[in-house]
Protein backbone atom coordinates (compact mmCIF):
# COMPACT_ATOMS: atom_id res chain seq x y z
CA UNK A 1 0.00 0.00 0.00
CA UNK A 2 1.40 3.95 -0.43
CA UNK A 3 -0.02 6.75 1.38
CA UNK A 4 0.23 10.47 1.29
CA UNK A 5 0.28 12.55 3.59
CA UNK A 6 0.25 16.64 4.13
CA UNK A 7 3.20 17.35 6.14
CA UNK A 8 5.64 15.42 8.18
CA UNK A 9 4.77 11.98 8.44
CA UNK A 10 4.30 10.40 11.84
CA UNK A 11 6.24 7.62 11.40
CA UNK A 12 5.84 5.31 14.69
CA UNK A 13 2.18 5.73 13.75
CA UNK A 14 2.80 4.43 10.34
CA UNK A 15 5.46 1.92 11.28
CA UNK A 16 3.27 0.24 14.33
CA UNK A 17 0.11 -0.09 12.33
CA UNK A 18 1.85 -1.99 8.63
CA UNK A 19 3.24 -3.65 11.42
CA UNK A 20 0.00 -4.66 12.73
CA UNK A 21 -1.75 -5.32 9.01
CA UNK A 22 1.35 -8.14 8.67
CA UNK A 23 0.96 -9.87 12.39
CA UNK A 24 -0.55 -12.31 11.14
CA UNK A 25 0.50 -13.05 7.63
CA UNK A 26 3.46 -15.16 8.29
CA UNK A 27 6.35 -12.86 7.20
CA UNK A 28 9.56 -13.22 8.84
CA UNK A 29 11.64 -10.27 7.72
CA UNK A 30 10.32 -6.85 8.43
CA UNK A 31 12.64 -3.56 7.17
CA UNK A 32 11.43 -0.25 7.51
CA UNK A 33 13.52 2.25 6.15
CA UNK A 34 12.97 6.56 7.47
CA UNK A 35 14.11 9.46 5.38
CA UNK A 36 14.57 12.49 7.85
CA UNK A 37 15.05 15.77 6.75
CA UNK A 38 18.70 17.28 8.03
CA UNK A 39 19.68 20.38 8.69
CA UNK A 40 22.10 21.96 5.98
CA UNK A 41 22.09 24.86 3.77
CA UNK A 42 20.27 27.13 6.27
CA UNK A 43 16.75 25.33 5.08
CA UNK A 44 14.14 25.50 7.40
CA UNK A 45 11.90 22.57 5.91
CA UNK A 46 12.01 20.41 2.72
CA UNK A 47 8.64 20.87 0.57
CA UNK A 48 7.35 17.71 -1.96
CA UNK A 49 4.93 18.17 -5.20
CA UNK A 50 3.67 15.13 -6.21
CA UNK A 51 2.00 13.59 -9.49
CA UNK A 52 0.36 10.58 -7.81
CA UNK A 53 -1.59 9.26 -10.71
CA UNK A 54 1.99 7.98 -12.23
CA UNK A 55 3.69 7.67 -9.19
CA UNK A 56 0.53 5.04 -8.41
CA UNK A 57 1.86 3.26 -11.39
CA UNK A 58 4.75 3.41 -10.45
CA UNK A 59 4.14 1.68 -7.01
CA UNK A 60 1.90 -0.64 -8.06
CA UNK A 61 4.45 -2.02 -10.56
CA UNK A 62 7.34 -2.53 -7.15
CA UNK A 63 3.91 -4.42 -5.51
CA UNK A 64 4.16 -7.08 -8.68
CA UNK A 65 8.10 -7.69 -8.41
CA UNK A 66 7.85 -8.09 -4.54
CA UNK A 67 5.01 -10.19 -4.90
CA UNK A 68 6.70 -12.30 -7.38
CA UNK A 69 9.47 -12.68 -4.43
CA UNK A 70 6.84 -13.42 -2.23
CA UNK A 71 6.89 -10.08 -0.40
CA UNK A 72 4.95 -6.83 -0.13
CA UNK A 73 6.55 -3.27 -0.23
CA UNK A 74 4.43 -0.29 1.44
CA UNK A 75 5.75 3.51 1.81
CA UNK A 76 4.23 6.75 2.70
CA UNK A 77 5.29 10.50 1.80
CA UNK A 78 4.74 14.10 2.27
CA UNK A 79 3.41 16.23 0.64
CA UNK A 80 4.32 19.89 0.99
CA UNK A 81 6.10 21.65 3.73
CA UNK A 82 8.14 19.18 6.10
CA UNK A 83 10.26 21.07 8.97
CA UNK A 84 14.26 19.44 9.72
CA UNK A 85 14.05 16.57 11.76
CA UNK A 86 11.01 15.62 10.59
CA UNK A 87 10.13 12.84 8.30
CA UNK A 88 9.17 13.15 4.24
CA UNK A 89 9.75 9.43 3.51
CA UNK A 90 9.05 5.86 4.54
CA UNK A 91 9.00 2.22 3.15
CA UNK A 92 8.86 -1.28 4.45
CA UNK A 93 9.54 -4.29 2.86
CA UNK A 94 7.95 -7.26 4.16
CA UNK A 95 9.00 -11.01 3.13
CA UNK A 96 9.28 -14.57 4.25
CA UNK A 97 12.98 -14.49 5.03
CA UNK A 98 15.42 -11.72 5.60
CA UNK A 99 17.54 -12.29 2.00
CA UNK A 100 14.87 -11.12 -0.19
CA UNK A 101 13.75 -8.03 2.06
CA UNK A 102 17.15 -6.86 2.26
CA UNK A 103 17.78 -7.00 -1.55
CA UNK A 104 14.86 -5.39 -1.87
CA UNK A 105 14.29 -2.50 -0.05
CA UNK A 106 17.68 -1.47 -1.51
CA UNK A 107 16.47 -1.61 -4.73
CA UNK A 108 12.89 -0.36 -4.40
CA UNK A 109 14.65 2.90 -2.18
CA UNK A 110 17.02 3.43 -5.08
CA UNK A 111 14.20 3.65 -7.93
CA UNK A 112 12.48 5.53 -6.10
CA UNK A 113 14.78 8.17 -5.80
CA UNK A 114 15.49 7.66 -9.27
CA UNK A 115 11.83 7.54 -11.04
CA UNK A 116 9.54 8.41 -8.49
CA UNK A 117 7.18 11.56 -9.63
CA UNK A 118 8.12 13.63 -6.86
CA UNK A 119 9.86 16.97 -7.11
CA UNK A 120 11.70 18.55 -3.86
CA UNK A 121 12.42 22.43 -2.52
CA UNK A 122 14.05 23.72 -0.23
CA UNK A 123 12.48 26.40 2.21
CA UNK A 124 14.81 29.44 3.07
CA UNK A 125 13.34 32.27 4.60
CA UNK A 126 9.70 30.98 3.61
CA UNK A 127 10.25 30.46 -0.28
CA UNK A 128 10.19 27.43 -2.20
CA UNK A 129 13.60 26.76 -4.04
CA UNK A 130 13.55 24.08 -6.43
CA UNK A 131 16.17 21.49 -5.37
CA UNK A 132 17.73 20.95 -9.40
CA UNK A 133 20.76 19.77 -8.00
CA UNK A 134 19.79 16.91 -6.04
CA UNK A 135 17.53 15.79 -8.97
CA UNK A 136 18.04 13.74 -11.40
CA UNK A 137 16.08 12.85 -14.90
CA UNK A 138 13.75 9.99 -14.65
CA UNK A 139 14.31 6.82 -17.37
CA UNK A 140 13.51 7.63 -20.78
CA UNK A 141 13.99 11.65 -20.32
CA UNK A 142 15.53 13.85 -23.52
CA UNK A 143 12.68 12.38 -25.57
CA UNK A 144 11.28 15.95 -26.95
CA UNK A 145 15.01 17.21 -27.12
CA UNK B 1 -6.52 18.53 -29.27
CA UNK B 2 -3.69 17.48 -27.03
CA UNK B 3 -3.48 18.56 -23.57
CA UNK B 4 0.64 19.17 -22.57
CA UNK B 5 1.19 19.56 -18.81
CA UNK B 6 4.17 20.58 -17.27
CA UNK B 7 4.71 19.40 -13.47
CA UNK B 8 6.81 20.14 -10.83
CA UNK B 9 9.22 23.23 -10.92
CA UNK B 10 8.90 24.17 -15.01
CA UNK B 11 5.60 26.38 -13.48
CA UNK B 12 3.94 26.67 -16.70
CA UNK B 13 0.30 26.91 -17.96
CA UNK B 14 -0.71 23.98 -19.81
CA UNK B 15 -1.16 23.85 -23.66
CA UNK B 16 -3.47 22.79 -26.43
CA UNK B 17 -1.66 21.66 -29.53
CA UNK B 18 -3.07 20.42 -32.35
CA UNK B 19 -0.75 17.58 -32.95
CA UNK B 20 -1.14 13.95 -34.58
CA UNK B 21 2.23 12.57 -33.09
CA UNK B 22 5.13 12.73 -30.19
CA UNK B 23 6.81 14.10 -32.67
CA UNK B 24 5.05 16.91 -33.32
CA UNK B 25 4.35 17.94 -29.72
CA UNK B 26 8.89 17.68 -29.50
CA UNK B 27 8.32 20.33 -33.23
CA UNK B 28 6.09 22.54 -30.99
CA UNK B 29 7.61 22.82 -27.38
CA UNK B 30 11.30 22.89 -28.99
CA UNK B 31 10.02 26.40 -30.86
CA UNK B 32 9.62 27.65 -27.02
CA UNK B 33 12.83 29.44 -25.62
CA UNK B 34 12.50 28.98 -21.75
CA UNK B 35 11.67 25.40 -22.29
CA UNK B 36 14.84 25.04 -24.25
CA UNK B 37 16.91 23.90 -21.03
CA UNK B 38 14.14 21.59 -19.51
CA UNK B 39 13.38 19.52 -22.87
CA UNK B 40 16.60 17.72 -22.49
CA UNK B 41 15.94 16.54 -18.88
CA UNK B 42 12.64 15.65 -19.03
CA UNK B 43 10.78 12.48 -19.13
CA UNK B 44 7.55 12.58 -20.68
CA UNK B 45 3.98 10.50 -20.15
CA UNK B 46 1.22 10.06 -22.47
CA UNK B 47 -2.05 9.60 -20.48
CA UNK B 48 0.10 8.65 -17.14
CA UNK B 49 1.95 5.96 -19.01
CA UNK B 50 5.48 6.73 -19.38
CA UNK B 51 6.95 6.86 -23.07
CA UNK B 52 9.81 6.82 -24.99
CA UNK B 53 8.86 6.77 -28.48
CA UNK B 54 8.29 10.06 -30.61
CA UNK B 55 6.35 7.68 -33.25
CA UNK B 56 3.32 7.09 -31.52
CA UNK B 57 0.17 8.76 -32.43
CA UNK B 58 -2.33 10.79 -31.00
CA UNK B 59 -5.79 11.68 -30.63
CA UNK B 60 -8.17 14.40 -29.20
CA UNK B 61 -8.10 14.50 -25.57
CA UNK B 62 -5.11 13.25 -25.46
CA UNK B 63 -2.52 13.97 -22.61
CA UNK B 64 0.99 14.39 -22.41
CA UNK B 65 2.78 15.07 -19.27
CA UNK B 66 6.24 17.03 -19.07
CA UNK B 67 8.23 15.48 -15.80
CA UNK B 68 11.30 17.36 -14.98
CA UNK B 69 13.92 15.63 -12.67
CA UNK B 70 12.83 14.10 -9.60
CA UNK B 71 13.96 13.93 -6.16
CA UNK B 72 11.75 12.39 -3.86
CA UNK B 73 12.29 11.32 0.17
Amino acid sequence: MMELHQGALDTKEIFGRWLDEEASSNYGAYIPFVGTIRAEDEIEALSFDIYEPILKRWFDEWQDRAAKRGAIVKMAHAIGDVPIHTSSYISAVFSPKRRVALELIDEFVEDFKANAPIWKYDVINGSRVYAADRSTPMDGAGLLS
Amino acid sequence: MVRVEFLGPIAREALEIDASSVQEIADRLREDETLREWLPKCAVALNDEMISDLSIELKDGDRVTILPPVCGG
